[in-house]
C-alpha cells in the first residue's frame, strides 16, 4: 500500500489529518464535559471559568443511585464512624441516604428508569431489525405485487415528524391501557424503526446476489435454510448497521416517553432533566446519569465497529 | 446412472419465449454439451432442469419420473453456477461440505468424503482458505468440488471456465474430461466456446433463439450440419457460405459462386443428389476453409484466383481468396502464399461440399 507520494500530497495529506483533529474535538468537547463533571465535586461543577484540574470523585454516581433527603441535623461522629463509605459520601454532601421501616437502603429512580432504557431499547431493536430483514428479503427476491407502493407507503410512515402523532397515540394508548407500560413503548419504537429498517435491509439484501441462495436451493437445502444458512450471515453487516441506528433511535427518544410513561415504564431520557427541576440542581449528579447512559450506545457501536466498518464482502462471485 | 429426458419444454419470460419446444433425451452417463450463442437460453434451459426456473409447457424427465413440480432440493442434481457462487462466509472446506450437511450424513463420513474430492481436485491445500483468497482456477475446482461431493444425479455446469484465461481454460477443460470419464455422471454442460464443446462432449446441442438446431456427436454436427446456422456455428475459422449456381454443360459439372468466373468442377452425381434443387436458383454452398485447397501453379480443375488476404495463424494461414466478387477463405500450411495480391489457383473438394436451402436454410445432405 506504500503508494509514492509527491510532497504536495504529502502535506495535503497532514492538512486533512489536522483538520479531522478538529472536527473530532469540536465533537468530543461536549462529552468531556459531561465526564468530567460526573467525576467533579459538587462545588467545582459551576465554577467560571471551568475547573479542568481536580481530584476526581465518585460520589456523583453514589449520589446517583442512592435515594437522599436533606439532613435536618449533623449525624453524630459515632453515626459518621459506623456508615459505610458510600453513605459518608453522601453525608458530606450534606444528605442522607433514605431507608424504609426496615432499614433497607433506598435507590433513587435511575437504575430502574436505566433497566427500562435497556429492555425498551433491546427488544424494539431485535423486532425491528428482525421484522424488517423478513419483509426486505421478501421485497428483494420474491415478485411482489405493486412493490413498489408498498414501498413507499413503508417509507411514507417516515414522512411526517413523529410528534405530529403523539396526541392521537396518546389517546389510543389510553384507549387500550398501554400508557408506562413497556409492551406500548417497545410496539412505539418497533414501529419507527421498522420503515427504516426495511428500506436500510432491502439495499443491503439486494446486494447479495441470489445465486448463493439458488446455490444453497441445488444443493439441497429448503428456502428457510438457505436464508438462515446464506442470506443472514452475508447480511452480518447491514444487520448490524441497522441494529445500531434503530439502538440508537430507541435509546435516546424523549418525547414519547415523556408523553406515554409516568413511572413504571419510564425510561432515562425523560427522567434525567426532570431531576435538574426541584430545588437546586446538583448538575454532577446529572452528569453521572447522562454519561452512564451514553455508555451502552457507545459499547454497542465500539462492538459492531468492524461490521460497520467493514465493506460487503465480495470476491467470491465471478463478476 | 441417470437419464434426463426433456419433452416439449416452452419457456416464457412475459411476452418474450426463450425455450421453444425443446425435446431431448440424454442417456446415462453422457456428457452432453449446450452450445449456442449468448442469449439463446442455454442457462434457462439448465435452470429449469435444476428446478430453479418454472417450465410453462412439456415435461422433465428424471429416470422416467416427472419432476418439473419438484423443488430443487428433491431433484438430486448438481449445479456449476456461470458464476461459482461460493459462499464467501465459508471456508473451502465448509463450501464443499455444505451440500452433505443437508443431508443427515455423519461428521466423519463428511470430512472424508470433502477430503476425498479435495485430493482429486487437488485442493487440499486450499481447504481453510476463503474463496476471496483463491485465484479463478481454483475457485472453479471447488465449485466443481461441491456439485461433485454428493455424488449427484446428474450435473449441471453452466460456462464454469468461461472467464478463466486461456491456458487455465485448456487446462480446466482437460480435467474435467478426466473427472467425468472417473465420476461417469451424467452431465450437462453450457458453453459458448465451440473448442470446449467440441473437446468435451459425446454429443453436441447446438440452439440458437430457444430452438434446438442440431444433435449429434461433435463429429457429425462438424461434418454434417443440418442447417446454415450449424454449418456458420460450428468450425472456426468459419465455413464459407455463398449462393451457388450449378452448371452443366453436357459433360462436366461445376458449381459457381460467382457468374463471371469458371465453376469448380464437380462430379456428376451432384445433379442426382440435389434433387432438381439445382436450377431453382435458390442454393448455397458451404465449404470448410480445409475444403478449399490453394495450388501455386496451374492445374486440372483448378480455378484462377487472387489472393486478397492473408492471417497467419501460426500453424496455418488462412487465406482470403476472391473468387469474382465473391470470398472464400481457405486454409494453407503456414507461409504457403507468400503475399497478397498474388494471383494462385483454388479448387473445392467436393466431399468436403454441403449444399443448402437457401430459403429455409436446411441442409440437402448432399454426400460425394
Ligand atoms: N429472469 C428473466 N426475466 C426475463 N428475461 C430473462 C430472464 N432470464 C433470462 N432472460 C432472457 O432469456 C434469454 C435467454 O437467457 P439465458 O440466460 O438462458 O441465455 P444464455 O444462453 O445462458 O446466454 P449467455 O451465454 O449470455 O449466458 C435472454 O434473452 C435473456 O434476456
Ligand atoms: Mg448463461
Amino acid at each position: 500500500m506504500a503508494a509514492v507520494q509527491t510532497t504536495g500530497e504529502r502535506t495535503l495529506n497532514k492538512l486533512a489529518i489536522v483538520s479531522v483533529l478538529i472536527v473530532t474535538m469540536i465533537f468530543l468537547a461536549p462529552i468531556y464535559w459531561i465526564v468530567s463533571t460526573s467525576f467533579k465535586p459538587r462545588n467545582l461543577a459551576t465554577t467560571v471559568p471551568p475547573t479542568i484540574v481536580f481530584t476526581p470523585e465518585v460520589s456523583p454516581f453514589v449520589k446517583l443511585m442512592l435515594k437522599r433527603s436533606q439532613l435536618r441535623e449533623q449525624p453524630t461522629p459515632e453515626e459518621y464512624a459506623a456508615a459505610p463509605w458510600w453513605e459518608r459520601l453522601v453525608f458530606d454532601g450534606g444528605e442522607k441516604v433514605v431507608r424504609d421501616g426496615k432499614g433497607e437502603v433506598q435507590l433513587s429512580g435511575y437504575p430502574s428508569r436505566f433497566l427500562n432504557s435497556l429492555i425498551v431499547a433491546i427488544i424494539s431493536t431485535v423486532l425491528a431489525v428482525s421484522m424488517g430483514t423478513f419483509t426486505a428479503y421478501g421485497f428483494s427476491r420474491f415478485k411482489v405485487k405493486g412493490e413498489d407502493d408498498w414501498l413507499f407507503f413503508i417509507l411514507s410512515t417516515r414522512m411526517l415528524p413523529p410528534v405530529v402523532v403523539a396526541i392521537p397515540m396518546f389517546l389510543m394508548y389510553r384507549t387500550f391501557g398501554l400508557n408506562d407500560t413497556h409492551i406500548g413503548l417497545i410496539i412505539l419504537y418497533t414501529a419507527f424503526n421498522l420503515s427504516f429498517s426495511v428500506w436500510l435491509m432491502k439495499g443491503f439484501i439486494d446486494e447479495i446476489p441470489k445465486e448463493y441462495e439458488e446455490a444453497a436451493l441445488v444443493d439441497g437445502y429448503t428456502r428457510m435454510e438457505a436464508f438462515f444458512k446464506i442470506v443472514l450471515p452475508e447480511a452480518a453487516t447491514g444487520i448490524a448497521a441497522t441494529a445500531v441506528f434503530c439502538f440508537i433511535t430507541a435509546w435516546n427518544e424523549y418525547v414519547f416517553a415523556l408523553i406515554m410513561t409516568r413511572r413504571d415504564a419510564q425510561t432515562a431520557p425523560p427522567f434525567i432533566p426532570s431531576q435538574v427541576g426541584s430545588g437546586l440542581p446538583d448538575w454532577t449528579v446529572i452528569a453521572a446519569g447522562t454519561f452512564l447512559f451514553l455508555l451502552p450506545v457507545a459499547i454497542f457501536t465500539f462492538l459492531l465497529r468492524r461490521h460497520l466498518l467493514r465493506g460487503m464482502s465480495f470476491g467470491a462471485i465471478r463478476k | 446412472m441417470t437419464e434426463i429426458v426433456l419433452r416439449g419444454i416452452q419457456k416464457w419470460f412475459g411476452p418474450v419465449q426463450v425455450i421453444k419446444d425443446l425435446n431431448l433425451t440424454i442417456a446415462p452417463n453422457e456428457f452432453i454439451v449446450m452450445l449456442g450463442q449468448s442469449g439463446c437460453g442455454k442457462t434457462t434451459t439448465l435452470r429449469a432442469i435444476a428446478g430453479l426456473e418454472t417450465i410453462d409447457e412439456g415435461d422433465i424427465l428424471i429416470d422416467g419420473k416427472p419432476v418439473q413440480h419438484l423443488k430443487c432440493s428433491d431433484r438430486d442434481i448438481a449445479m456449476v453456477f456461470q458464476s461459482f457462487s461460493l459462499y464467501p462466509h465459508m471456508t473451502v472446506f465448509e463450501n464443499i461440505a455444505f451440500p452433505l450437511r443437508a443431508t443427515r450424513m455423519g461428521k466423519a463420513d463428511v470430512d472424508k468424503a470433502v477430503r476425498e474430492i479435495a485430493r482429486v481436485l487437488r485442493i487440499t491445500d486450499l481447504l481453510d482458505r476463503r474463496p476471496s483468497a483463491l485465484s479463478g482456477g481454483d475457485m472453479q475446482r471447488v465449485a466443481i468440488g461441491r456439485a461433485l461431493v454428493r455424488q449427484p444425479k446428474a450435473m449441471l455446469m453452466d460456462e464454469p471456465i468461461g472467464a478463466l484465461d486461456a491456458k487455465l481454460r485448456e487446462e480446466m477443460r482437460a480435467e474435467i474430461k478426466r473427472l467425468h470419464l472417473k465420476q461417469g455422471s451424467t452431465t450437462i454442460y453450457v458453453t459458448h466456446d465451440q473448442v470446449e464443446a467440441m473437446s468435451l462432449a459425446d454429443r453436441i446441442v447446438i440452439m440458437h433463439e430457444g430452438v434446438l438446431q442440431q444433435v449429434g456427436s461433435p463429429e457429425e454436427v462438424y461434418s454434417r450440419p443440418q442447417n446454415l446456422f450449424v454449418a456458420q456455428f460450428v468450425g472456426s475459422p468459419v465455413m464459407n457460405v455463398s449462393p451457388a449456381a450449378v452448371r452443366d454443360d453436357g459433360g462436366a459439372v461445376s458449381v459457381a459462386v460467382d457468374a463471371t468466373v469458371p465453376g469448380f468442377p464437380f462430379p456428376r452425381e451432384l445433379l442426382g443428389h440435389l434433387n432438381g434443387h439445382a436450377s431453382g436458383g435458390a442454393l448455397a454452398m458451404g465449404i470448410r476453409p480445409e475444403g478449399v485447397l490453394v495450388s501455386r501453379e496451374a492445374r486440372d480443375g483448378y480455378v484462377p484466383v487472387e489472393v486478397h488476404l492473408i492471417e497467419p495463424l501460426g500453424s496455418y494461414d488462412i487465406v482470403d481468396l476472391k473468387v469474382g466478387e465473391a470470398m472464400l477463405r481457405a486454409r494453407t500450411s503456414a507461409g504457403f502464399v507468400p503475399a497478397a495480391g498474388e494471383r494462385v489457383h483454388a479448387r473445392i473438394d467436393p466431399a468436403q461440399a454441403h449444399f443448402f436451402d437457401t430459403a429455409s436454410g436446411q441442409s440437402l445432405g448432399v454426400r460425394l
